[in-house]
């Protein structure tokens, strides 16, 4: 049984690129650290058991499942949420392609989709359809059959390729 | 020609791929739903909730539990005395059980504590003496076994409700038939699954009265609840709707955790919160009935229907919820796609000990659509007729009224039939029923499929003569725009479409406009976001209001120019003269020159729906101000040696009437479709132990849903057939083209291998198992055999508007004679 008066854990790490530190009850995933602790509202929850894939953060660059990782094991390590996604006022070209493309309906899982995403294309620039639907199988969306988030995902990465893409007519206005 | 709408002038927002108006803020993780408030010295609340599916309670001890440091306050069902439902006639639910629990999942007691860990541990220490009661798992023991009762109220014993209709004689549609198929069918249950989890924030101010932010898709609906159970003054309670993380139907009832942090919040005199798990919200459910079929339908050789007769019985769960709507639903929209010109239909819904079943996206009327469109194919095959051909040729017309009076407007699934079966190369994949001469190679094959949905509920859920849809305008001098209704946006983009309309009739940017939504202190009552209702009805309120605004700042800019009224237009936020566009005035100092004239500038528009033309008692489910049409095809493979179907491809027509933003609209195609992919192969809500009354798979992981690697394929048509009760035309999307998919996908199944799974979730062992009957000669068949005796109440006889009737029921007298 947890006791109220337990004393509280203490950690210092990295969160989205500044220096952080905060103290809590030991027993606490990065999840709970991360919203109840620090505030951090963007990263989401729909499962707390690793089935959804709504709670994905970047550690050390590495997408994981903050309700699977203790927040003491984010000690001296480098944590990005959604919120460090965009710099300063510049959104992420992926965060500009998923608002475009309305890839966030509810907008519960992006996120997570978004961070997923941002992982895959430091590795691939150019990843085809069958690599990011791979890549993006570990996470769950409701509202979208996920089209509008692949098509998210290629036009960011044509886009960070340097390349002037736009959506497919199709993919706007139907065949 | 749509009634409101911009009369052939060009559009500039309206049907333009613009972003949402919220788009930027779920992008970067600042939509605050609402397990996202934090409110100073808030409390977390805890539900106790019965392990046992049917039970009395004997005592209820929380002594332990209050003793446990951090907890502030524990209440039990006395707290609460007072029952509540969504519908007027079924108000079964008590925010904590009293005297009994009717499944697992039913609340009894609940904690507030300083924090969650704590609330959790004393939810563990209060003690519950239940005695136990058998209890009732299926429709057919609800039908036969009436002690124990698991509710006092209903139609018999554990039957909820049974509704028996009849347009015109079906029997002689019958005798007129060259044909009468009888097949029986089930759709399993399936929930919604939205990935947030169900929360809510309590609030008793300091100045006595109540705020309640909840994600919740029905604020107004809420709120009348919460005024009942808590009897506080309407006026002292306001609900705040926060975005919600998807709903799909699933957050549409007034729940019991809701009342309870309200309560907690009176009593403790600080904010509460709650936060459902997601073994929770399986049982919160109020998703798809499961529902038992049977249906006969007669049919000329070209097979046209000269009568048909639908029955269905529906697994309810333990409480009323939606479920007389849902019953009246899954017999009410089978006349709007193919002309049926005499029909019976008579529906039951059970009480059981499971979970209550309500609305999910299509509410109602996938079940029923999946049983008419497997028959059709079926009837197809034996007039040995292509099955899209056929359908085609057998259309409800535009402009016309269904035997059970529903009044068809614009009607665009010819089209759509047109669109999918060119695109999908249909005639050069077909069968044609003929096994031996395949197009495609054995295992492969295509099947179709058409539906229809309404566009927003003819009446509202409590009888009122008041508008289902408000919205108010206010515009400041310094050119603001704030647009004010109390719809909800859950996902589907409702804030934006708001947002757009204003702008186009405008004339300004949709991002000139603040949006302020679902917030029963500061916005007109919109009935919520459900029944899709949502476009067509704020969508009109909202053209209304901007209309008015738009009169007072043309009176005022055309008397400053000495411009005749009607040259004045309003564009890229000017107001000039369309013969002289150099003269005008910037839409800001337009509002000032109104304001200087009239005062402070504000308007309201609002919509109510046209009265349908049907009189009888049960006309209130059904007629919708336009509906909308959908058709797909689906092409699978099916591996014989597994019986695992992949879904590889589905082309999907929507009669949208005019997009707003076809953007969001594919998106809602494509969503539906996911959805609709979900329950035909996979989903489904199914119990066991203790007879059958334990949710098998309360956890994400068991309860399969599509993830990236099972959805399919998806080749959207749009089609634009305006609408004269549309905004624009426009009507819905968000639940529609999920209608088809299941029936599609069955028939293609057929095409495929040859047998038929006259059963939804179509899963491998079912087509193992028909392909193993049919290789040892026997019917290719898996499904259920067949339906519950019951004793139906004499039909309420209604003449169909061909037979002359007025839409009222006939006498009583009459049947007999
Ligand atoms: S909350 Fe679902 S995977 Fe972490
Ligand atoms: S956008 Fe709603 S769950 Fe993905």
């Amino acid at each position: 049984m947890s006791n109220p008066t337990k004393q509280k854990s203490h950690i210092q790490f990295a969160l989205n690129g500044e220096p952080a530190e905060v103290a809590f009850a030991p027993h606490k995933t990065l999840l709970e650290v991360l919203r109840e602790d620090l505030g951090l509202m963007g990263t989401k929850h729909g499962c707390e058991l690793g089935e959804c894939g709504t709670c994905t953060v970047l550690v050390n660059g590495r997408a994981i499942l903050s309700c699977l990782m203790l927040g003491l094991d984010a000690e001296g390590q480098a944590v990005k949420t959604i919120e460090g996604m965009a710099e300063g006022a510049q959104l992420h070209p992926l965060q500009e392609t998923f608002a475009d493309t309305g890839a966030a309906q509810c907008g519960y899982c992006t996120p997570g989709f978004l961070l997923v995403a941002e992982e895959l294309l430091k590795k691939d620039p150019n990843p085809s359809r069958d690599v990011i639907k791979e890549a993006l199988s570990g996470n769950l969306c409701r509202c979208t059959g996920y089209i509008k988030i692949y098509e998210a995902v290629e036009l960011a990465a044509a886009r960070m390729r340097g390349e002037e893409a736009e959506l497919p007519r199709e993919s706007v206005y139907g065949l | 020609m749509p009634k409101n709408g911009n009369n052939g002038k060009p559009l500039n927002v309206v049907g333009k791929p613009f972003r949402k108006v919220d788009a930027r803020a779920k992008c970067t993780g600042q939509t605050k739903f609402a397990d996202d408030i934090v409110l100073p010295r808030m409390l977390f609340c805890k539900i106790l909730r019965s392990h046992l599916p049917h039970a009395l309670i004997k005592n209820v001890d929380v002594s332990k539990a209050l003793a446990l440091p951090g907890v502030i306050s524990i209440i039990t069902g006395k707290d609460l005395p007072i029952s509540y439902g969504i519908l007027p006639v079924s108000q079964d639910e008590l925010a904590l059980c009293i005297d009994k629990v009717r499944f697992i999942g039913d609340p009894v007691a609940a904690v507030a504590a300083i924090d969650e860990d704590v609330a959790f541990d004393a939810m563990n220490l209060i003690e519950v003496e239940y005695e136990p009661l058998n209890t009732i798992s299926s429709i057919e023991e609800a039908i036969l076994i009436d002690d124990p009762l698991i509710h006092e109220y209903g139609d018999a014993g554990n039957v909820h409700k049974k509704v028996s209709l009849e347009f015109g004689n079906v029997e002689d549609g019958f005798a007129l038939a060259d044909l009468v198929r009888e097949d029986t069918f089930f759709y399993e249950g399936n929930t919604h699954l939205p990935m947030e989890q169900h929360a809510a924030v309590g609030n008793f101010d300091p100045d006595n009265k109540l705020t309640l932010w909840s994600s919740t898709q029905t604020p107004h609906y809420v709120h009348r609840a919460l005024a009942k159970v808590l009897e506080l003054p309407a006026s002292h309670i306001r609900v705040i709707a926060t975005p919600n993380g998807g709903g799909f139907g699933g957050k549409s009832d007034p729940f019991n955790h809701e009342v309870v942090v309200c309560k907690l919040s009176m009593l403790t005199g600080r904010p509460v919160k709650v936060t459902l798990t997601r073994e929770e919200v399986f049982y919160c459910h109020r998703g798809r009935h499961p529902v038992l079929m049977h249906v006969k339908t007669g049919v000329k050789k070209d097979g046209a229907i000269t009568g048909m007769h639908f029955q269905t019985f529906l697994d309810g769960g333990a409480y009323g919820s939606y479920g007389v709507a849902s019953t009246f639903y899954t017999g009410a929209l089978q006349t709007v796609t193919y002309d049926v010109p005499r029909y019976k239909f008579q529906g039951l819904r059970a009480f059981t000990n499971k979970p209550p079943c309500g609305p999910k996206r299509g509410h109602g009327t996938p079940q029923p659509r999946f049983g008419l469109e497997v028959q059709i194919d079926k009837i197809a095959e034996e007039l040995k007729l292509d099955p899209a051909a056929m359908r085609r040729a057998n259309l409800v017309k535009p402009d016309t009224v269904t035997a059970n009076y529903l009044r068809i407007g614009s009607m665009g699934l010819g089209k759509c039939l047109d669109k999918i079966v060119e695109g999908s190369g249909w005639t050069d994949k077909f069968s044609g029923w003929d096994q031996d001469n395949r197009k495609l190679p054995y295992g492969k094959g295509i099947g179709i499929a058409c539906s229809s949905y309404i566009c927003g509920a003819g009446l509202p859920i409590y009888w009122n003569n008041m508008p289902q849809s408000g919205v108010q305008l206010r515009l400041d001098r310094q050119g603001g725009v704030c647009v004010m209704c109390g719809s909800t946006d859950i996902g589907q983009g409702s804030d934006s479409i708001l947002a757009y309309i204003v702008a186009e009739v405008l004339g300004i940017d949709p991002f000139d406009i603040r949006v302020i939504t679902a917030d029963t202190d500061l916005t007109p009552v919109d009935l919520g976001s459900y029944s899709s209702r949502v476009t067509l009805m704020t969508g009109n309120a909202a053209i209304q209001a901007a209309e008015r605004a738009r009169e007072l700042l043309v009176m005022a800019v055309a008397e400053e120019l000495k411009v005749p009224i009607e040259n004045l237009s309003l564009a890229e936020r000017r107001v000039f003269d369309v013969e002289n566009p150099e003269v005008g005035v910037t839409f800001a100092k337009a509002v000032v020159l109104a304001e200087s004239k009239f005062g402070t500038i504000g308007t309201v528009g609002s919509y109510s729906p046209p009265r349908s033309p049907g009189r009888y008692k049960g006309a209130g489910v059904g007629p919708s101000p336009a509906y909308s049409y959908s058709a797909a095809i689906a092409e699978v493979d099916v591996d014989p040696s597994t019986g695992i179907v992949v879904v590889e491809r589905i082309w999907i027509a929507h009669d949208i009437g005019k997009s707003i933003n076809p953007m969001l609209v594919m998106g809602q195609v494509e969503g539906s479709v996911y959805m609709g992919l979900g329950e035909v192969l996979m989903e489904e809500m199914v119990y066991r132990a203790n007879r059958n009354v334990v949710h098998k798979f309360p956890s994400m992981l068991e309860y399969k849903s599509p993830t990236t690697m099972e959805m399919c394929d998806v080749k959207t048509y749009l089609i634009e057939d305006p609408d004269p009760n549309g905004p624009y035309g426009a009507k819905e999307v968000g639940q529609g083209p999920l209608l088809p998919v299941p029936p599609a996908v069955a028939n293609a199944v057929y095409d495929a291998v040859g047998v038929r799974i006259d059963e939804v979730p179509i899963t491998p062992e079912k087509v193992l198992k028909a392909l193993r009957e049919k290789a040892k000669g026997r019917d290719g068949r898996y499904g259920p055999t067949g339906i519950p005796s019951v004793e139906w109440p004499e039909p309420l006889r209604v003449l169909t508007p061909a037979e002359g009737g007025d839409g009222k029921e006939m006498p009583r007298v009459a049947v007999h004679s």
